[in-house]
């Protein structure tokens, strides 16, 4: 269990900034009542536990994508953002950096 | 067909951020079009856990349980009000639960359902609490992780694994060191770490 033995290094709070970002939504979606915490906790659970079936989690990104990919399928069933919404949009902020000179704030056209 | 992050250090175009952090992008960009969240919301949650939520505010609940005997006594007969008296405030709605080191038993602090913890108190937890690895062996051999960690209690000293939940979240209140009766609450406040709050470290220890 290495992972427990490299504890003293110190960490940033958040390995990337997207962990912040969709910690962040989340605990805000909370916070303005869309779902109750411990309903959150549950679904998350049961993602890690079924990510957990196939491979060790080490609970770094691994962690984080089991957050987002809950928080996906809770905003497309209660429908605050639908799949079919969100992959257009994705494809749009890709497309976004890919055309924004290096170095210009990046934002999507409308 | 998507186009992948490039290597090259001459990047015509800003930087392509990895696939998750655009699937968050997209997400954010929905609720706030459809008005369901507020992004200057978002840059503060992350502001005060990054910058203002930590176990410094842990630290400073078990200085003053060290010192000041009338509070250590109700925060262990109800830590949730206690403290939040002090601003440490609970904003998912737990309720927390302090537990205390004696000589007799240690306390170890676990979540096996996802990464419960006291946030108001602790901040954001370490990756090692969010493993498979900590989350299944804290529970199954304790004494085996505490020792991973540099830890070896005496024999006599049983060991005790809280697991937290949505509702419960644990925080170990270590035991003070030995010889720091001349110290003030913010000096005896240093010596207090994360892990010996979690418990997988002792006060005074190695932080």
């Amino acid at each position: 269990m290495s992972d427990c033995v490299t504890h003293s290094a110190p960490e940033p709070v958040f390995a990337e900034p997207w962990h912040a970002q969709v910690f962040a939504l989340t605990v805000h979606l909370n916070e303005t009542g869309r779902f109750a915490w411990p309903d959150w906790a549950e679904r998350f659970s049961a993602t890690l536990k079924r990510h957990g079936l196939s491979r060790e989690l080490d609970g770094g990104d691994d962690y984080f994508y089991a957050w987002l990919e809950t928080l996906e399928a809770v905003l497309d069933e209660d429908g605050g953002a639908l799949r079919g919404e969100v992959s257009p949009v994705k494809d749009a902020w890709e497309e976004a950096y890919l055309t924004t000179p290096h170095g210009a704030p990046v934002s999507l056209g409308r | 067909m998507r186009r992948m992050p490039h290597d090259d250090h001459d990047h015509p175009h800003a930087l392509l951020p990895p696939e998750p952090a655009l699937r968050v992008k997209a997400l954010e960009t929905i609720l706030t079009r459809k008005g369901l969240i507020d992004p200057a919301a978002l840059d503060e949650l992350i502001d005060t856990y990054e910058n203002r939520i930590g176990p410094k505010n842990g630290a400073r609940v078990v200085a003053r349980a060290w010192t000041d005997p009338e509070f250590k006594a109700a925060l262990l007969a109800d830590a949730t009000p206690v403290v939040a008296d002090l601003g440490y405030y609970g904003r998912q709605g737990e309720h927390m639960v302090v537990v205390e080191n004696t000589p007799e038993q240690h306390n170890m602090v676990v979540c096996t359902l996802c990464s419960c913890y006291p946030w108001p108190l602790l901040g954001i937890p370490p990756g090692w609490y969010k493993s498979d690895a900590y989350r299944a062996r804290a529970v199954r051999e304790p004494r085996k992780v505490l020792a991973d960690f540099g830890v070896t209690l005496p024999k006599g000293t049983s060991v005790r694994v809280w697991d937290s939940t949505a509702e419960v979240r644990y925080l170990v209140l270590p035991m003070r060191p030995d010889g720091t009766e001349g110290l003030s609450e913010d000096e005896l406040a240093e010596l207090v770490t994360r892990d010996s709050m979690i418990g997988t470290g002792l006060a005074g220890g190695p932080s």
